[in-house]
């Protein structure tokens, strides 16, 4: 494994560097305005849902961006991972390399770009007057499982496109319909105790709630919450790496 | 001991519905019993090997199965019946000008490819300017990729691929890229290489080509293994048969 990672080192410099000058076409404004898109989002539902639900929860402003911040690297890096193995067809069909990395690279970028959403996040956390803890080093784990969890649904999604080219158009309804069960702009407590355990079930959930709770609430979750988000990640992982394994040498079949 | 082995290949297509249907079409289909696939067999039963420092020309028509067989030779298609066994490293040159991305540049471009053929960044330091020089676009290397010509294009993609040092090399009609003088290049650069102790594989619609570089030809037709052998008696009857004087049945009795 290690040495094929070593192998494999200059070919996925090189895609990334690719997936980077295509995407920004080596424009200024293209790199900022990826950071500018999910702040728009983020001035939009602060200016409509701040009568309905910014009443009653503190820090709204924060509690909004935890939302976005952490679903829009969701859906962008999803969004762009099922797109990653079909793009790359025309290479795959031709030269027997590893598919994953074309996924991969594309998840370099959004990890870039999540990155850099991240640092204006907490600029936003200073002006919102939220005070730093040291609590905030637990962070590093709702990102890392995010990350994963993130390949994870790409290595499905870009497996399912090369063979239901409509899949596009179904996660886009999916997601869409996500956003809304995940509770990026409402809070849930007014929902019965029955109720808001089922959020629990939707992951992206998880990684919001982690998110908040340790800078709005200045509380590490339970250990079960660390356990759900494991097993959720193992499980998107392992999906997506059976199909990769199964499929690795049918896929030329389907473009 | 052979370098490579081809026993009882045959490699089965998958044709009909699968293809572009989306995943809401396959359900129905499924559910209403309407989800039809046909077989078709690209090669049947290929057996051959070849020794170290052989060079094998593969000949047929159009739709032969050619190509096919060297994409289960090279790795990227596991056959349906029957094995491949390779000593040593292999590279594939196939159809070389597509897999380019036409936003790069020129130089971008060839950094990529070379990271694909599994060079590292050094080696691709090292020998990008003889690389430019042999393909003769020193004026072009900051131009991006769409802006060539086709004959450009496919010669740089010849240029990096020959830098190859494999055990075994395939090459699918990649001698036949560029003008005349180019193509004199080209030629005496792959003698270079097969005289390095490579074992290659060539598919060419030149018999000419075949019978001046080739020790050992396999003669495909519909996916079936008409004859291999040596070159001279199988191209004369190749070139009769071609000229209509002679049907494959005869071609067969004869060899």
């Amino acid at each position: 494994m290690f040495k094929k990672l070593r192998k494999y080192q200059f070919l996925f410099e090189e895609l990334v560097k690719r997936d980077f000058k295509k995407k920004y076409k080596r424009t200024v404004l293209g790199m900022a305005w990826s950071i500018l898109s999910p702040l728009l989002t983020l001035l939009v539902m602060k200016l409509v849902f701040t009568q309905f639900f910014g009443r009653n929860t503190p820090h709204y402003t924060t509690y909004l961006f935890c939302g976005n911040l952490v679903f829009s690297y969701f859906k962008e890096s999803s969004d762009q991972g099922m797109q990653s193995l079909m793009g790359n067809a025309a290479i795959f069909t031709k030269v027997n390399i590893p598919k994953y990395l074309f996924l991969f690279s594309k998840n370099v970028q959004t990890l870039i770009n999540f990155g850099l959403t991240l640092c204006v996040f907490f600029i936003f956390c200073i002006l919102d007057h939220i005070t730093f803890t040291w609590k905030f080093i637990f962070l590093l784990y709702p990102i890392c499982f995010l990350v994963l969890f993130n390949i994870g649904i790409g290595l499905i999604l870009s497996a399912l496109f090369v063979f239901f080219r409509d899949i596009h158009y179904l996660w886009s309804v999916f997601t869409m319909l996500l956003m809304y069960m995940s509770a990026v702009f409402y809070t849930i407590d007014k929902y019965e105790p029955a109720m808001q355990n089922l959020f629990l079930l939707n992951p992206v959930y998880l990684f919001i709630r982690y998110f908040r709770k340790i800078v709005i609430e200045a509380t590490v979750p339970t250990i079960w919450f660390h356990l759900l988000i494991i097993v959720d990640v193992i499980f998107v992982l392992g999906v997506g790496c059976w199909m990769y394994k199964k499929y690795n040498t049918k896929f030329l079949y389907y473009v | 001991m052979s370098v490579l082995e081809v026993k009882n290949v045959s490699i089965r297509y998958m044709m009909g519905d699968f293809k572009d249907i989306g995943l809401k079409e396959y359900v129905i289909r499924k559910l209403k019993h309407n989800y039809h696939i046909q077989e078709f067999w690209a090669d049947k039963d290929i057996t051959f090997s070849l020794e170290k420092g052989d060079m094998l020309g593969i000949i047929g028509t159009n739709g032969a199965g050619k190509s096919t067989l060297l994409k289960v030779i090279s790795g990227i298609m596991e056959p349906t019946k029957g094995h491949v066994k390779r000593e040593g490293n292999i590279a594939a040159l196939l159809e070389l000008a597509s897999g380019f991305d036409k936003d790069l540049t020129v130089k971008e471009n060839a950094y990529l490819r070379g990271a694909m053929l599994g060079y590292t960044r050094k080696f691709m330091d090292e020998t990008y300017d003889k690389i430019i020089k042999f393909a003769e676009l020193e004026d072009f290397q900051d131009r991006p990729f769409k802006q060539l010509s086709s004959g450009m294009k496919s010669r740089l993609a010849f240029a990096i691929a020959s830098l190859v040092q494999p055990d075994i090399l395939i090459l699918d009609e990649v001698l036949s890229v560029g003008d005349g003088a180019f193509r004199k290049k080209s030629e005496a650069k792959m003698r270079e290489i097969i005289q390095g102790g490579a074992t290659t594989i060539l598919v060419s619609h030149s018999i000419q080509q075949v019978v001046e570089m080739c020790n050992k030809v396999l003669w495909l037709d519909k996916g079936q293994q008409i004859a291999f052998g040596d070159t001279k008696i199988l191209c004369e009857l190749y070139q009769k048969y071609l000229d209509k004087k002679i049907t494959l049945a005869q071609a067969r009795g004869i060899f």
